[in-house]
């Protein structure tokens, strides 16, 4: 991973910056300078919320080189509570545990190193989310979560 | 525009080549074409390459295979669009001749995919590498991500998976330049190593090296090289997000779809007139899909049209009669063209004992990436 | 009065037993549990390092805290983990967290007590007005040999502190650090694993620099052990911190919520402050609390505090360490420890 292409991610990967569409409201993540949907160029810069559901998920067994060690892991799609969708790990959790649909919160982690003396690169991923209220406080989540996305 | 006819067709065997390199598997498909066409002539040539330049270090291919061809001066450009390479080489040609600009185009694919790169981290590039790759995303991952999206709006199990991988076993055993010439049940696939839940290795289409060509012309000089040309009625082409997390429905490939119909509507035919077909099949899933967003299986029913024999041949619509990618092998640029390669044969009655009695109308689906690109000939026997 | 405008900490949910790291070695567990009094540790994943815990705790410390990123003026990390040998741990971690780009940034490194010298740094600055807050953070993932005493101690973990002058959750009285040139544990560049001098690390290094530290702090203060509510010392090991509390008049009660070290390990520069960070989870308004941390090579940095009416209202904006600790959790075997440690040789 060369420097300058890793350098210019940093604020989608480290703050999760997306755009929303000033004309239609869509949001790209990562950001994007013509919208998907409507080709309008009026971009608004927003933060996404840290966390987010599954959409679907799976679990690599064969890994690439860089992520040997790792496997098996999950790899889902996360969608946040702003309609922004994302590849992400998921991380801390028995892999079989994974399911669509699950809660999650979004925490920085190191993705990948190049080798042993390259730049270090670093994201986010997904991890159960663990409310600190208990069961309730999880049911009133998943319906906050529930009505942001409707 | 012209009526444009394939006249010619060569193809190599598919499978682990080691005494072959790419330029020897790209002269030798190309060569049995031209001699096949009684010509030693070219107006230009199309090379369909995903990857020569990670895969063996070698870019500019246009020159290189005409120079290898004994054609060098010949106009000779490489296209590329990831897996589909080969499907966009054959539209490219077809478009050259279509407007009347050249008589007689070589449109061919090659790939050289076991000389000791890393086949994972190759193939992924032809998905999003700022969202996907560096997330530790797998052409397999991601393929399984749209298996489990699939599962879960229409029900498709591990086992409709795997009739699709047994299914196009039973037609690659008869297919001599097949990567893999032996059945497979259920069980064996079933029970192969995981790659990506819920992919297991025998859902997945193998590493291989090989090439394929077909000459085309104008229908009107097509008696110059053949007695037995083949009319291209449709050729169309559609993208999506290249993302997955783009995509408007995950468990559904838009691309597909929308080269389907524009190549339907181009040809005056629907998705019923279609009488044997070559669908990209790089995982199991991917045929399901496919045949879906075609309209040769209705949405949610695909699943069940390998196990049922719909898609077997003798059913109603033979689909990967060659075998597909799983059985007769994927060599990534040359898969497009041996798509045409099969079809060329099938609707000249040529296919010996895999051939589909009386076959009118072909269609042949090429797809890059997690279906981001998407190509569809259609072919009618002449 | 300046002082501490919100605090956070992680801890990694993977853990390791002593009794599986002592079948590893062939060691009698239950020997090692009452010699050192350590249960379990956290280990890092593959993910997690410095910069990845420092960042964690440093969003909850400015959750905590209710202030915008902007108006932090300095981010430093205090650790003997840093990811890189030459880059700042601290670069990434402001970036993150959405600080800067008009801040100060540096990296600490004093073996363990690198974060509390950060948070006396963080202190000074606020105090002289140069900077609005400033973010203090301890925090490691530091290694132990194979077959090494502190193979069962050394873990992952950190905490951080947002130091401000206006209405902090918690004040600090006063601040003293105490040094000398001392080689009890070092590690050389390019050395894998620390190296260190067996018995000389307690009596000459850790007990002295300890004690010196907090009974100049209580002279410099006038104030006596049974003044404070809570006293939060360095943990090597769970032995250590109960014995030196002992020797200087501290009871068992103002040690133990703060004594995290038998199911956490040893979070090096992480140590003391997450002991910190979890007596403040639990702290009243108006209790005074004693840290003094220790760092080899050698000294230790003592702070006085006092606890105020904000804390209560507003910690309740992160997770506790109590519930990092005993919350969601995984184990894992010798091999998937090593394998997390690196400490199998892979073919490059």
């Amino acid at each position: 991973m060369p420097s300058p292409r890793y350098w210019r991610e940093i604020p989608s990967r480290y703050r999760l910056e997306a755009t929303r569409c000033g004309d239609c409201g869509h949001v790209s993540y990562p950001p994007r300078r013509i919208c998907p949907e409507c080709r309008s160029t009026a971009a608004e810069t927003i933060e996404l919320s840290h966390e987010g559901r599954v959409l679907t998920y799976t679990v690599v067994h064969v890994p690439p080189d860089d992520f040997l060690m790792e496997a098996p892991y999950a790899l889902a799609v996360v969608e946040t509570p702003e309609g922004a969708r994302m590849m992400v790990q998921v991380a801390d959790c028995d892999p079989a545990s994974v399911e669509t649909g699950m809660l999650v919160a979004l925490e920085f982690r190191l993705i990948r190193r190049e080798g042993k003396g390259g730049i270090l690169c670093y994201g986010y991923k997904a991890v159960p989310a663990y409310p600190m209220g208990g069961e309730e406080e999880a049911e009133l989540r998943s319906k906050e979560l529930e009505v942001a996305h409707a | 525009m012209r009526e444009v006819a394939i006249v010619a067709a060569g193809m190599t065997r598919f499978g682990e080549l080691w005494g072959a390199s790419l330029r020897d598997l790209f002269v030798e498909a190309a060569q049995e074409a031209l001699t096949a066409a009684g010509t030693d002539h070219l107006d230009a040539i199309y090379v369909g390459n995903m990857s020569a330049g990670q895969f063996v270090g070698q870019e500019h291919l246009g020159p290189l295979m005409a120079d290898h061809l004994g054609m060098a001066g010949v106009p000779s450009v490489r296209v590329e669009s990831a897996c589909a390479s080969g499907g966009v080489a054959l539209r490219t040609a077809f478009l050259e001749v279509a407007c009347g600009v050249s008589d007689l185009v070589l449109a061919a694919g090659v790939e050289k995919m076991n000389d000791g790169a890393d086949v994972t981290a190759i193939l992924a590039t032809a998905s999003d590498q700022e969202t996907e790759v560096y997330h530790g995303a797998t052409f397999p991952g991601l393929y399984a991500l749209i298996a489990r999206a699939h599962m879960a709006a229409h029900g498709t199990t591990e086992e409709d998976l795997a009739w699709v991988s047994v299914k196009n076993h039973r037609h690659g055993a008869l297919n001599e330049r097949a990567q893999f010439q032996r059945e497979l049940t259920t069980d064996q696939v079933l029970s192969s190593a995981l790659v990506s839940e819920p992919l297991r290795l025998l859902h997945c289409s193998p590493v291989s090296d090989g090439a394929a060509a077909v000459l085309v012309c104008p229908l009107d000089q097509a008696s110059k090289y053949t007695d037995h040309p083949v009319v291209i009625r449709g050729t169309a082409m559609a993208t999506a997000s290249l993302a997955l997390t783009d995509r408007r429905d995950m468990a559904f490939l838009d691309s597909v779809a929308a080269s389907g119909v524009r190549a339907f509507e181009m040809a005056g035919i629907g998705p019923e007139q279609v009488d044997v077909a070559e669908v990209h099949d790089c995982f199991s899933i991917a045929e399901i899909c496919c045949i879906e967003a075609l309209g040769l299986a209705p949405l949610g029913e695909g699943r069940h049209c390998a196990r049922t024999g719909e898609t077997a041949l003798g059913g109603r619509i033979p689909v990967n009669t060659s075998g597909g990618l799983k059985s007769k092998g994927h060599p990534v640029g040359a898969t497009g063209i041996a798509q045409a390669v099969e079809l060329f044969e099938q609707l000249t009655g040529a296919s010996g004992n895999r051939q589909v009695p009386g076959a009118e109308f072909g269609l042949a689906q090429n797809m890059g990436g997690t279906g981001a690109s998407s190509v569809v000939h259609i072919f009618q026997a002449v | 009065m300046a002082g501490i405008a919100g605090y956070g900490a992680f801890i990694p949910r993977r853990r390791i037993t002593t009794e599986e790291i002592a079948r590893q070695w062939g060691k009698d567990p239950g020997t090692i549990q009452r010699g050192l009094l350590l249960k379990e540790k956290s280990v890092p994943g593959f993910d997690e390092d410095t910069i990845t815990i420092s960042v964690a705790a440093g969003r909850a410390a400015l959750a905590r805290a209710g202030v915008s990123p902007s108006r932090v003026g300095a981010v430093y990390i205090g650790s003997e983990s840093h990811p890189y040998a030459v880059k700042p741990s601290g670069t990434v971690v402001a970036e993150a967290l959405g600080i800067g780009p008009e801040v100060h940034v540096a990296d600490f490194e004093f073996a363990c007590k690198a974060g509390t010298e950060a948070m006396f740094v963080a202190l000074a600055l606020v105090e002289s007005g140069r900077v609005d807050y400033a973010l203090a953070v301890g925090a490691d993932t530091s290694q132990g040999a194979p077959d090494d005493a502190l193979e069962y101690s050394a873990s992952a973990g950190g905490a951080a502190f947002l130091f401000g002058r206006d209405d902090p959750l918690v004040e600090v009285v006063d601040t003293i650090s105490f040094t000398t040139d001392t080689p009890d544990f070092w590690r050389r560049e390019g050395e894998f694993y620390p190296r260190h001098g067996g018995r000389f690390t307690g009596e000459p290094a850790y007990f002295k620099h300890v004690t010196e530290a907090t009974t100049r702090i209580l002279d410099k203060t006038g104030l006596k052990p049974e003044d404070f509510r809570f006293v939060v010392f360095h943990m090597p090991n769970g032995k250590f911190p109960l014995s030196v509390g002992k020797s200087l008049g501290f009871t068992r009660e103002q040690i133990g919520p703060g004594w995290v070290v038998p199911t956490m390990g040893n979070t090096y520069s992480g140590s003391s402050p997450t002991g910190l960070a979890a007596v403040l989870d639990v702290a009243d308004p108006d209790d005074l609390i004693l840290i003094t941390s220790f760092g080899s090579g050698a000294g230790s940095d003592s702070f006085v505090l006092r606890a105020t009416g904000l804390l209560p209202q507003r910690r309740g904006l992160a997770p506790s360490v109590r519930s990092m600790l005993d919350g969601p959790r995984r184990y894992v075997t010798y091999g998937e420890y090593a394998k997390y440690r690196e400490k199998i040789i892979v073919n490059d």
